[in-house]
């Protein structure tokens, strides 16, 4: 229950669900500031909409607390919180116009009739609703029922907005615009949005913070940049995009520099993340650099590779290539670079320097 | 298979099902039509003495009021077992169910005398009642209306259940969870959203209770104890006992163009609003 207008934050002390035995959240805690688009991010299952549920009232964690603005909110019911939701696949009122589903949370706050007429008005010229005010959510394509679910969420001025997988049924295009739309609303609301989605390009092009869950556990919580460069885990690296892997052997870490056998070369990572007695060599395809058969590059790090596959995807193309131990390299490279790379047929130098490399801690066996 | 030759396989996997239509009720209908023209005299005469003869009126009279009552019981408690069986906890639903089935195993008759038994004068029901010092004589709760209202509205009630029930398990919780997250209370959720998004439902119910209600002999007969007459007991009367076969046989086929007339019109007033298909 937030004033109208004001956004609210939300904090999350150790919540845990379980159903029967089955564990869906697990010890999640996580600050969400006043504000802030924050996206839930993780594979089907992996606790996003249960997390959702819990912040809006619907279910009750097991185990933990929720604070909004320093109150304790666990207690209270959905309808006093009133934080707005947009459901996956809209949950739209199907007997009332689109009019009527907009109205109906300030019908339900015995707002004045004016008034209502009003601002109902206003948030149908904003989603771009105009002209379609009588019509029934039937009657309305995917992407028009996604903004009557938007603008019902949004009408009632929500101190948070909570938003579960909302272009999951929408083709490509209008899955942009939508986005598009969405980043548009937060920052002419100023309304705390969260956010869930299976699709990390979303996550990351969307929100100011993406928390990534994995079997109903918080992976890594931060900017988009600072997750997609610097994962915490196997799971993060991998989750968000392509990523090389490569088992390094003999660890050693010398003035801020960790280094390790790979095949039959020495490879060089920042020593920051070197914890633990194996480790795995993290790095993005678009990161590798490629040189057809001259002698190894002097800095850095490079690793001798032949070609398995060309992958042509208009701007870029994907290069699958194969060391000499049969480890897995994908690199992406600009495409006219590439035609003439691939004159020479290889083996070829793959190189990258230092920094650009992420030392993960070895899975768990 | 192409469309055209799937639909005149369909077609030809319904002659059997349209033979048997045509057979069993088809012949036998244009029968009682035949008579209605032709008993005694041939012409409308029948027709006419319907709408004229006092008696025959006020018991359409009756049987519509009767029915209408009994289709507003039947659909009111169908809700709320409905409710129970759909949405209520583990063992509600079972007593919910087990509710619904039961009926099914006891015959009409059974469940008739069933009712004379608690209903009558000295049954169950006013024996309790003396006995607490509720009343001092016996009330009459049958061989009149009431006795037939109450009857016909526990031998229906159960199949007003079904309708409803698939309109509210059809019914996307995620709705009902939207309404109280826009901040309506659970009395506004189940006015606003419940029942309106479950009214297809209760319209089919309260065709199908209507419909078959109009048409009902036994309970009338055993609980209104002559005195609550309606039409299709008049039909018998008049067919088995005044041998009136003609103004039998267009009470019939009055009743009938009244039931198709009803449904055609609720699908006509429903079909703009989405509540059927
Ligand atoms: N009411 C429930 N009873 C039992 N198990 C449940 C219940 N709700 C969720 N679960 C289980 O909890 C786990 C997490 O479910 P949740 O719906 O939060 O996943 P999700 O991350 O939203 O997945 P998706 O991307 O498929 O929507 C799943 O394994 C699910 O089966
Ligand atoms: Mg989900």
């Amino acid at each position: 229950m937030s004033k109208r207008g004001a956004a609210a934050s939300l904090t999350v002390r150790g919540v845990s669900k379980r159903f029967g035995s089955f564990s869906a959240l697990n010890d999640i805690s996580l600050d969400i500031a006043r504000g802030e688009f924050l996206t839930l991010l993780g594979p089907s299952g992996s606790g996003k909409t249960t997390l959702l549920l819990i912040l809006a009232g619907f279910e009750a964690p097991t185990e933990g607390r929720l604070l909004s603005d320093d109150r304790d909110i666990t207690e209270l019911p959905a309808e006093t919180r009133s934080y707005g939701m947009v459901f996956q696949g809209y949950a739209l009122f199907p007997h009332m116009s689109v009019e009527s589903n907009i109205a109906f949370p300030l019908q339900v706050r015995h707002t004045a009739p004016a008034e209502i007429k009003r601002r109902v008005g206003e948030m149908i010229e904003r989603v771009g609703l105009r002209g379609h005010e009588k019509k029934l959510p039937a009657k309305l394509s995917g992407g028009q029922q996604q903004r009557v679910a938007l603008a019902r969420a949004l009408v009632f001025e929500p101190g948070v907005l909570l938003l579960d997988e909302p272009f999951s049924a929408l083709d490509k295009n209008l899955r942009e615009q939508m986005q598009a739309e969405v980043k548009r609303l937060h920052q002419e609301t100023g309304t705390t949005f969260v956010f869930v989605t299976h699709d990390q390009s979303e996550a990351l092009a969307l929100s100011t913070r993406v928390a990534i869950f994995d079997h109903g556990r918080l992976q890594q919580i931060g900017r988009p940049d600072e997750v997609y460069e610097r994962p915490e885990n196997r799971f993060v690296a991998e989750f968000l995009g392509e990523i090389n892997l490569l088992p390094l052997q003999d660890l050693r870490v010398e003035s801020g520099v960790a280094s390790g056998m790979f095949e039959d070369r020495r490879l060089t990572v920042p020593a920051e993340a070197a914890n633990g007695a194996g480790a795995i060599l993290a790095i993005r395809p678009e990161h590798l650099g490629i040189a057809a058969n001259t002698p190894a590059p002097q800095s850095g790090n490079a690793i001798r590779a032949a070609l398995d596959d060309v992958v042509y995807q208009g701007g870029i193309t994907r290069l699958k290539l194969r060391t000499a131990g049969g480890a897995p390299i994908t690199l992406s490279l600009a495409s006219g670079q590439a035609a003439s790379l691939l004159q020479s047929g290889g083996p070829f130098w793959i190189h990258w320097p230092t920094d650009q490399g992420r030392l993960l801690p070895a899975p768990k066996s | 298979m192409s469309r055209r030759a799937a639909f005149r396989a369909g077609l030809v996997l319904l002659v059997p099902l349209l033979l048997f239509v045509l057979l069993a009720y088809g012949i036998p209908f244009f029968g009682v039509v035949e008579w209605s023209v032709t008993e005694p005299t041939f012409g409308f005469t029948q027709y006419v003495r319907l709408t004229q003869d006092p008696l025959v009126l006020s018991v359409f009279v009756r049987t519509f009021r009767i029915c209408a009552v009994v289709t507003v019981c039947a659909v009111v408690g169908a809700y709320a077992i409905a409710y129970l069986w759909v949405r209520g906890t583990p063992l509600q639903r079972n007593i919910a169910e087990f509710c619904i089935l039961v009926p099914f195993w006891i015959s009409v008759l059974t469940r008739a005398f069933g009712w004379l038994a608690l209903l009558s004068s000295r049954g169950l029901i006013n024996t309790w009642l003396q006995s607490i010092g509720f009343v001092s004589e016996p009330l009459t709760l049958v061989r009149n209306e009431f006795g037939v209202i109450v009857g016909m509205t526990h031998f229906l009630l159960p199949y007003a259940v079904f309708p409803i029930a698939s309109a509210m398990r059809n019914l996307d919780d995620r709705v009902l969870m939207a309404a109280r997250g826009l901040g309506a209370r659970r009395s506004r959720v189940f006015w606003t959203v419940f029942v309106p998004m479950t009214a297809s439902g209760v319209l089919g119910a309260a065709l199908i209770v209507f419909v078959f209600a109009l048409g009902f002999f036994v309970t009338p007969a055993i609980l209104g104890g002559g005195r609550s007459v309606m039409i299709a007991e008049l039909v018998y009367l008049r067919m088995f006992q005044s041998i009136d076969w003609g103004l039998g046989a267009a009470m019939s086929v009055a009743l009938l163009l009244i039931v198709g007339l009803l449904a055609a019109l609720m699908f006509r007033f429903l079909k703009p609003a989405g509540l059927v298909r």
